[in-house]
């Protein structure tokens, strides 16, 4: 039984959760995007800076659960630095590691730290709080207007 | 056990001892349940409650032995469907003590009890700058349907105000009450806080001034006596499955003199005298209101669920849960992580808490892990999660079928939910 709950908080998600990364307000954003999950109240704010077609800078605001948290702290991190077009692919892998679909990610690169979520694929309640941030930041690379939901 | 928690529960009152849970327990067949390879235990009866075999078993019975649709046939099967639906609604009647079955009106749960007044009786009386009266403890249930009538009528919502122990302040509700006021609708227990609310003085205030109430008692029916005559409330609103009864079937309760005034909710079969394209002559109370082939196995397994909690004995029931909760509070209260959201005078066997370093979400899923149930969220229930300023948190709530050593381990799994958090 411990083992399933340490499968899903590893060590990695605890210490996100307790220091989160890149949590911040960026006041010159180029892009921002609201995400929101009506099932539990979590509200994140994904800010993002591009040059070109690179990220460059990535933050987030909110608040959530330890999973929503952690995982939009690691969003950031893997985030910058990434071309558009590597962002959105990344997306789409995790997205595949959370809800257990993973083909895509065995032809691409591997997901590195991300994997610390791949036990979240177990907890079908907790799938919505680990994909909300990167939903929201696919948004925001899309420039898309209206608050995302994961509904 | 920590010792501050093990001295503080030497302290308690042992528990009632008239309930022998150990037999009611063995009534409850999923309760044997294991989850993650532990016994279940059930927290969230405020969600839903288990429901006792015999209410399996009517239901059961009825769609073996006597299925049938109601009200429409001279053959057998028919007739005896019939008279089990209608000796459903004379135990409702009886349970909640209203005059006379015809202020029985069968609908599918609180939530379209509660929007049939509101379209029913709101609807074509209410005119624009006419006040509906509500409070700031109340499930969406009992919120949206108002809102929406306010929206087709230009009639305002007025929310009555609750302290920080999440009681009702009477004095904000009273000052509320004005000329324009056309309703009250107010929860007997609140799901997300367990405040029981002085629904007496509430109603004596709202009467005396002429206003209607409608009580919203989803919470209430499964821990207080209900009746409705003492009460003497206009509306009354319950929910079958948290009444240990199926879902998809609730009653609402009228005074019959309004019901008689209202217009139909819906139109269909059953709820007619005659119809042709010209003119349609609405049926009798209570078939006026219940358009439509019924919930009839629901109304079967709520009067099972009914018998079965009138034979257990509500008083011997709120004794019981008084005890669980009291020991819920003491031990929850002495994790210094742990703060309890709704700390009434009057409470029903619901304990909302937050832990400061931990998400519910977190604390839900720590405790499932443990084989233990509890709602986490905002419990339908946005508003007061606002009021307290907090964006969820998890509830534990209790039955008569649910032990001290559930309530402990509770306590155990929190302590590891801070453990792992803090
Ligand atoms: C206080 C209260 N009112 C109304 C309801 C609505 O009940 P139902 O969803 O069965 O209609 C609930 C259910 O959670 C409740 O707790």
């Amino acid at each position: 039984m411990m083992e399933d709950l340490h499968d899903l908080y590893q060590d990695l998600i605890l210490d996100h959760n307790r220091r989160p990364r890149n949590k911040r307000l960026v006041i010159d954003a180029d892009r921002k995007a609201e995400g929101y999950n009506p099932l539990c109240g979590d509200r994140v704010t994904v800010y993002v800076k591009v040059d070109g077609d690179r990220v460059v800078d990535v933050a987030f605001e909110g608040s959530g659960c330890a999973i929503s948290t952690a995982s939009a702290s690691l969003m950031t991190e893997s985030v910058k630095g990434k071309t558009l077009t590597e962002a959105k692919s990344l997306f789409r892998r995790f997205h595949g590691l959370i809800t257990g679909e993973a083909e895509e990610s065995r032809d691409g690169p591997g997901l590195g730290k991300l994997e610390v979520f791949s036990g979240v694929c177990k907890f079908p309640a907790r799938v919505k709080c680990a994909t909300l941030a990167w939903h929201t930041v696919n948004a925001a690379l899309n420039d898309e207007r209206d608050p995302v939901k994961t509904e | 056990m920590t010792s501050a928690v093990s001295q503080s529960t030497r302290k308690s009152p042992p528990a009632t001892g008239r309930l022998d849970v150990r037999r009611i327990r063995e009534d409850f067949p999923i309760l044997d349940t294991k989850v993650n390879g532990r016994p279940l235990v059930y927290l969230d009866n405020a969600a839903t409650a288990q429901k006792p075999r015999i209410v399996l078993e009517a239901m059961d019975r009825y769609y073996r032995e006597q299925n049938a649709n109601v009200h429409r046939g001279v053959h057998h099967l028919s007739v005896v469907a019939t008279k089990a639906y209608e000796d459903a609604r004379l135990r409702v009647q009886r349970f909640i003590g209203a005059e006379c079955p015809q202020e029985i009106v069968f609908v599918r749960s609180a939530t379209e009890a509660i929007n049939l007044v509101a379209q029913s009786y709101g609807r074509p009386r209410l005119r624009a700058g006419d006040e509906i009266v509500i409070s700031a403890m109340e499930h969406h249930s009992n919120i949206v349907p108002w809102q929406m009538l306010c929206g087709q009528t230009g009639a305002i919502l007025r929310v009555a105000p609750i302290d920080d122990a999440g009681e009702l302040m009477l004095d904000g509700y009273e000052a509320l009450l004005g000329p324009r006021t056309r309703l009250v609708s107010l929860c007997y227990v609140s799901n997300a806080l367990g405040t029981i609310n002085p629904v007496g003085e509430a109603m004596e205030l709202a009467h005396a001034r002429g206003i209607p109430v409608m009580l919203d008692g989803a919470q209430a029916a499964p821990h207080l006596r209900l009746d409705v005559r003492a009460l003497d409330c206009e509306f009354l609103a319950i929910t079958g499955h948290k009444l240990f009864g199926p879902t998809g079937i609730g009653v609402l309760y009228g005074k019959r003199s309004l019901l008689e005034a209202m217009e139909p909710y819906q139109g269909g079969g059953d709820m007619i005298k005659s119809v042709t394209f010209e003119k349609t002559e609405y049926n009798d109370l209570p078939h006026k209101f219940e358009a439509g082939t019924p919930n009839i196995a629901g109304t079967i397994g709520l009067a099972a669920a009914i018998d079965y909690v009138e034979r257990i004995g509500l008083e011997a029931v709120a004794a019981y849960e008084d005890g669980l909760l009291r020991r819920a509070t003491e031990v929850l209260s002495a994790i210094p992580q742990v703060r309890i959201i709704g700390t009434a005078r009057h409470k029903a066997a619901v304990v909302s808490f937050v832990v400061d370093c931990a998400h519910a979400h977190d604390v839900g899923t720590v405790l499932d892990l443990e084989g233990i149930a509890v709602r986490t969220g905002h419990h339908c229930a946005q508003p007061v999660m606002d009021r307290f300023g907090v964006p969820a948190t998890a509830r534990a709530s209790m039955a008569f079928y649910n032990t001290m050593e559930e309530i402990d381990a509770l306590a155990d799994g929190v302590r590891k939910v801070v453990k792992m958090f803090g």
